[in-house]
């Protein structure tokens, strides 16, 4: 990666840096949560929400799984439930937010991939990050698991950890 | 002199019997932090021993006033009471914070004339109190009392426009949002008296749930020299707050509340300046981290 990242603090977009790529290929951060598939009388998929979290900035929301479709955004009641996620970052943002709002997903092996500049997550400067899924279901639990990672990443470099109720493996590898 | 000695006699009784029955008023709403583009509360609202058990008698919803988030008055709906406890919605169509309040301000006493005891009517202030005490009274006792009791819940991210002080009673302002609480960290609030930093007031601050266990978990603090006071929660739940000075009963239950103003309620006082007593209570909901 080249030099030249300064990270922003302050504002409401505080997570980013304005660097200017150069020739250097964009950074993607793949990103795979695994909803545990659960025997329980009453199912509904779980309210999905991951961010990004920087030491001294404001966290970055990168996306939210929950009901979309509902008629008059009657899905967005229940966001509070993603309780941390709301009160360090959803409680400011207005839905739906573009890029960032999508459907809840099914049990299994869910991917979403987030390109550095583009769409949610921005050019990020140096430094110790941790990505944060969490998830909340009705009639059910909820569940944070957190990623620590450095940026720039190595090429190849993946964080795993695991949940043990609402969230099963989580992961973040990053390719370029 | 005696008489004198008698009066202090029956005031204590009267102070003593109010800390040893403490009636709490309080307003529990089904939820303090809200997300969607609109969205409703409904409020519990009673008077009890126990948090939060409506297991005595209501509290009158005829006075609750509502604040929005841009300042403008809001309203309640579907207000109703029953025997034990009102209820009512508020429906919450602006993003910020939202206060629900029931506040009272009054002035309680009595004189003589003509060798009898006379109680001010209910409904005296300030502006009627002159009127109220007729030519030749003499052994005028008058005790100014506000009550407040209000609650707030917050519609996306919490806003600070309804804490500006109005300068009468007990208000508080917020370092720490009262939306804005997790068990396990430091909240810090500021409380005002007629406006100015209430230094060294009583808070106490005790969690509901109160059936289900053997001591009442009440967490007693008093405010520094600039009002302020830090609580550490210590675990999540709602959580019933109050402050008061000057002698009033705990909880508030005066001038709201039913059976208020009855003779039994109004202490005698030896005639002097204007007593000052105000009251607060609020309840709090701290969320898990």
């Amino acid at each position: 990666m080249q030099s030249g990242y300064k990270l922003i603090l302050g504002g409401g977009a505080a997570l980013g840096a304005a660097a200017a790529g150069g020739t250097a290929q964009a950074q993607t951060m793949n990103v795979s949560v695994t909803i545990p598939r659960l025997t329980v009388a009453e199912y509904h998929r779980p309210y999905v929400a991951i961010w990004l979290e920087k030491e001294g900035a404001a966290p970055r929301t990168l996306s939210v799984w929950y009901d979309v479709d509902k008629a008059k955004g009657e899905g967005t009641k229940w966001l509070r439930d993603i309780r941390q996620w709301w009160r360090v970052s959803g409680r400011t943002m207005s839905f739906p937010a573009d890029g960032v709002s999508g459907a809840t997903r099914a049990p299994g092996e869910q991917k979403i991939a987030f390109t550095a500049g583009k769409g949610p997550l921005p050019r990020l400067g140096a430094g110790n990050y941790t990505l944060v899924v969490e998830a909340a279901r009705e009639v059910g639990g909820r569940e944070l698991v957190r990623l620590p990672f450095s940026w720039p990443p190595k090429t190849g470099a993946a964080v795993r950890a695991k949940g043990n109720s609402e969230l099963g493996a989580v992961s973040v590898s990053f390719s370029k | 002199m005696k008489a004198r000695y008698l009066i202090a006699g029956a005031i204590s009784a009267l102070l003593l019997s109010g800390a040893a029955q403490a009636h709490r008023q309080w307003m529990l709403p089904s939820s303090t932090s809200l997300s969607g583009n609109e969205s409703w509360v409904t409020v519990d609202a009673a008077v009890s021993n126990d948090l939060f058990y409506f297991d005595h008698v209501p509290m009158r919803t005829d006075n609750i006033q509502v604040t929005q988030p841009d300042g403008t008055e809001g309203k309640i709906e579907n207000s109703a009471t029953g025997k034990y406890r009102s209820t009512f919605d508020v429906h919450l169509t602006k993003p910020g914070t939202y206060r629900i309040a029931s506040v009272s301000t009054g002035i309680m006493g009595g004189y003589t004339l003509n060798g009898e005891q006379k109680r001010l009517p209910r409904g005296t202030t300030k502006d009627n109190l002159a009127a109220a005490i007729p030519a030749g009274a003499t052994n005028v006792q008058t005790i100014e009392a506000s009550n407040r009791n209000e609650i707030y819940v917050t519609l996306g991210a919490p806003t600070s426009t309804i804490f500006k002080p109005t300068g009468n009673g007990i208000e508080l302002v917020p370092v720490t949002h009262p939306n804005d609480l997790v068990a396990g960290e430091a909240a810090t609030f500021q409380f005002l008296l007629d406006g100015k930093p209430a230094a060294g007031l009583k808070v106490t601050a005790i969690p509901g749930g109160s059936r289900y266990r053997d001591s009442s978990g009440q967490i007693d603090l008093v405010t520094g020299a600039d009002g302020k006071l830090t609580i550490t929660w210590p675990q999540p739940g709602m959580y019933w707050l109050n402050a008061s000075t000057g002698g009033g009963r705990e909880g508030g239950e005066g001038m709201g509340a039913p059976g208020a103003g009855s003779p039994a309620q109004q202490p005698q006082r030896p005639a002097g300046p204007p007593q000052r007593r105000a009251s607060y209570v609020t309840t709090l909901e701290v969320l898990a981290p």
